[in-house]
């Protein structure tokens, strides 16, 4: 059928199924916006900055399973997606990013919002195509959501000058791609399963070490099958949080510098480690040499580059993650009926009683409220109910994977590898968009919020209502927190205050609910009321600056010096 | 310990430009790099002359299959392969060196490119460890300039089948 390229582009999305896109619009991309006036079955959600659009489009994507999509114009509406695409990057989000770019005959010649955003985001991309004929953008853009969506998922960029939006071609949407380099592993080896199996099976003091991986692999059940047929215990990082039921008995927290001591000394003492779809990162690890220093290691991952990256892996398994789970799971229940372990009971209790005399910890000294109280008050008020959490990053993040509790797969999004700021409110709107019969609650710091929080008028009037909780302590709180830890209380260019701006009366401004807690007899109703409100809310929580997160592992320590809330007072010097 | 990857890529724009910033990100080096058609025009071969242990060079193998544009990487075995390199050097030699020099290239089977008043341009073709021991020898008559293609390869034909570590093939 002939049409014009920037029919074209809306004809491919529909064809892969996009239900929502997240945008701006601008001069090199107004063909495809003209396109979208004149019809698509994609409903278009009007961002307010590109940033906020492309954070979007990761939050959709990661609550719902499927590629996010965002569009922007050329030079600066394309480098204001650099920061969602380099998020989705480190964390293995399918992004496909859509930019308009100047006319063929302008490139090159420093034109009008002209900038080279394929060069730019190479180091961050799986992949990226500057479509120079208009023949190419269907196979083009069909490769493109192949590419983000298959192997370990990523970001993905397709660049349109805006002559290919206006040329005409004649459509067909292809069925196949055509890539001959991207092969990414479709099946696994079973002799390696077999292998891993026996290890577990062997194993006295096994540990589930799962990643981000695992949620974007769809492989929850799986995993759950694997840890019930073995009895093996489970933590999962910041990354995975959600992809197990956290108030099962097999869970055990979440390894890493804010992690319990519980969930770090598993890791410590455990004989077999496997590392399920997660790649050792230094928020995990701390010191890599006395990470899981006893252990075996078993690495399941869908990316072979993971393997042996920064840890040595004694038994490799390169798979899609569903399958090597469901395999792993079958051959040690085959090994099971033979009589052979894994024997976990010792070790279960083991670790059940080091998180019975090691729990998470904070004293309510003082007459200001504590953040912590705020996450378990939103926990206790949300138990049982369809909720989706998103996060900023800093403390306010850390206590939310201490304090929430979440049952169900990707229930909890956030920023774990390039730990974006701001990242929390326009992910949400994005997860609220995918799942609009869930709750979407927005945990956010004060500096996170300022970095973002003009998305709040995308979602009032697109109607995508979400409950914005501010911990607000007035600071850039983990950077408080390192300067006095580490830089002896010197405390540099981190005051925000409490009361610049007024987040209630500013919620106000954008047609939202705004509230403000300043005690904690507050605190309870007045969250339940914004949860109930329907609409969007800001709660302004004003918490103690003083507070820290606890426990940690300094940056580069190991496990084993982790600072519990009550030696808080006794940080070793850096 | 030096290492020769043969990279075979899709013939299309930026894929050099994935590969070597790839490199600098994961803080590889590379020690020299040579880029050309192949038999096939919608190919191109890289030769990439890497210095670094096994483990490094594993990593550096995966990732670059992780390129969509990279269809095949295979390592380049000592001893499996055939490894030429093309210099150009620029040597001062005056009427009364000519003879000298001009004996000194023939025992290399280095020609003659050009021939000036005042200089020669040499023009070698070799293994890379014979145009390093040549460009010694001329070094001390005063090396002006120098330029070199940096290595390309080929798996042997007297091998057999190729050995190498194919992960990518070709449809």
């Amino acid at each position: 059928m002939k049409m014009q390229g920037a029919d074209a582009i809306l004809r491919a999305l529909e064809a892969e199924g996009v239900e929502t896109m997240f945008g701006i619009p601008g001069g090199a991309i107004l063909p495809t916006y003209d396109a979208i006036a004149r019809g698509t079955t994609v409903r278009h959600v009007l961002a307010r900055h590109e940033q906020g659009a492309g954070h979007m489009a990761e939050g959709y994507a990661r609550a719902s399973g499927r590629v996010g999509v965002a569009l922007a114009t050329s030079g600066p509406g394309a480098t204001n997606l650099v920061t969602p695409i380099a998020d989705a990057w480190m964390d293995s989000t399918p992004l496909v990013c859509i930019t308009g770019q100047v006319r063929t005959h302008l490139i090159g010649t420093d034109a009008f919002q002209e900038c080279d955003i394929t060069g730019i985001t190479i180091p961050i991309v799986k992949h990226s195509w500057l479509v120079q004929d208009v023949e190419e953008l269907p196979s083009v853009l069909r490769a493109a959501f192949h590419v983000a969506r298959t192997g370990r998922c990523g970001p993905v960029l397709v660049d349109v000058p805006r002559d290919v939006q206006e040329a005409t071609l004649d459509f067909e949407y292809p069925d196949e791609v055509d890539l001959p380099g991207w092969k990414p592993p479709r099946r696994v080896h079973l002799r390696q399963v077999r292998i891993a199996a026996q290890a577990l099976a062997a194993a006295e003091k096994p540990m589930l070490y799962v990643g981000g991986g695992t949620l974007n692999a769809d492989a929850c059940a799986e995993l759950l099958e694997l840890a019930e047929v073995g009895r093996l215990p489970v933590v999962t990082t910041l990354m995975a949080k959600s992809a197990f039921p956290e108030t099962h008995e097999l869970h055990f927290g979440w390894p890493g510098m804010h992690g319990p001591k519980w969930s770090n000394w598993g890791i410590n003492k455990c004989d077999l480690l496997v590392a399920v779809g997660a790649r050792f990162d230094d928020r995990v690890t701390g010191k890599l040499s006395a990470f899981a220093p006893g252990a075996t290691v078993v690495h399941l991952d869908i990316d072979s580059a993971e393997i042996g990256k920064l840890r040595r892996a004694d038994i490799p398994v390169v798979g899609p993650l569903k399958q090597v789970l469901a395999e792993l799971a079958r051959e040690l229940r085959a090994l099971q009926e033979e009589g052979a372990g894994p024997r976990t009971e010792a070790w279960l209790r083991q670790l059940a009683e080091w998180r019975e005399e090691f729990p998470l910890r904070y004293s309510r000294d003082g007459d200001l409220l504590k953040p912590q109280p705020v996450l378990e008050t939103l926990q206790e008020l949300t138990a049982g109910q369809d909720v989706i959490w998103t996060t900023g990053v800093g403390q306010h993040q850390m206590w939310a994977m201490q304090y929430l509790v979440c049952e169900r797969p990707r229930t909890f999004i956030t920023s774990g590898g390039l730990g974006t700021m701001g990242y929390g409110v326009p992910a949400a709107i994005g997860a609220k968009a995918a799942r609009p019969e869930a709750t979407v609650v927005c945990v956010d710091g004060d500096g996170c919020f300022q970095m973002t929080g003009q998305e709040l008028a995308t979602s009032v009037l697109e109607d995508l209502p979400i409950v914005v909780v501010i911990v607000n302590n007035g600071y850039l709180g983990m950077v408080r927190q390192w300067q006095d830890m580490f830089f002896e209380e010197r405390l540099s260019q981190i005051h925000l205050t409490h009361h610049v701006p007024d987040y209630a009366r500013l919620a106000e401004a954008y047609g939202a609910a705004g509230f403000t807690v300043e005690s904690e007899d507050e605190l309870e109703g007045t969250l339940a009321e914004a949860l109930r409100c329907g609409r969007t809310a800001v709660v302004d929580c004003r918490v103690d600056p003083r507070e820290h997160c606890f426990p940690m592992i300094p940056a580069g320590a190991a496990a084993l010096d982790l600072v519990e809330y009550e030696d808080r007072e006794a940080v070793p010097a850096p | 310990m030096k290492h020769t990857l043969s990279v075979l890529v899709e013939n299309k724009p930026g894929a050099l430009m994935r590969i070597s910033s790839m490199f600098a990100r994961r803080g590889f080096n590379i020690e020299s790099l040579a880029v050309g058609p192949t038999e096939r025009p919608d190919v191109s071969r890289i030769t990439l002359r890497v210095d670094c242990e096994q483990h490094p060079l594993e990593q550096i193998e995966k990732q670059m299959h992780k390129l969509v544009n990279v269809l095949r990487v295979s390592e380049l075995e000592p001893g499996e392969a055939v490894e030429r390199e093309l210099a150009l050097l620029k040597v001062s030699a005056g009427p009364g060196r000519r003879g000298e020099l001009i004996a000194l290239a023939h025992a290399f089977n280095a020609r003659v490119a050009d021939l000036g008043a005042d200089a020669i341009v040499f023009e070698v073709v070799g293994h890379p460890e014979e145009i390093d021991a040549f460009e010694e020898l001329v070094r001390p008559h005063g090396l002006q300039e120098l330029v070199r293609t940096g290595r390309i390869g080929l798996g042997r034909a007297s091998v057999g089948s190729q050995r190498s570590r194919k992960q990518h093939v070709l449809r």
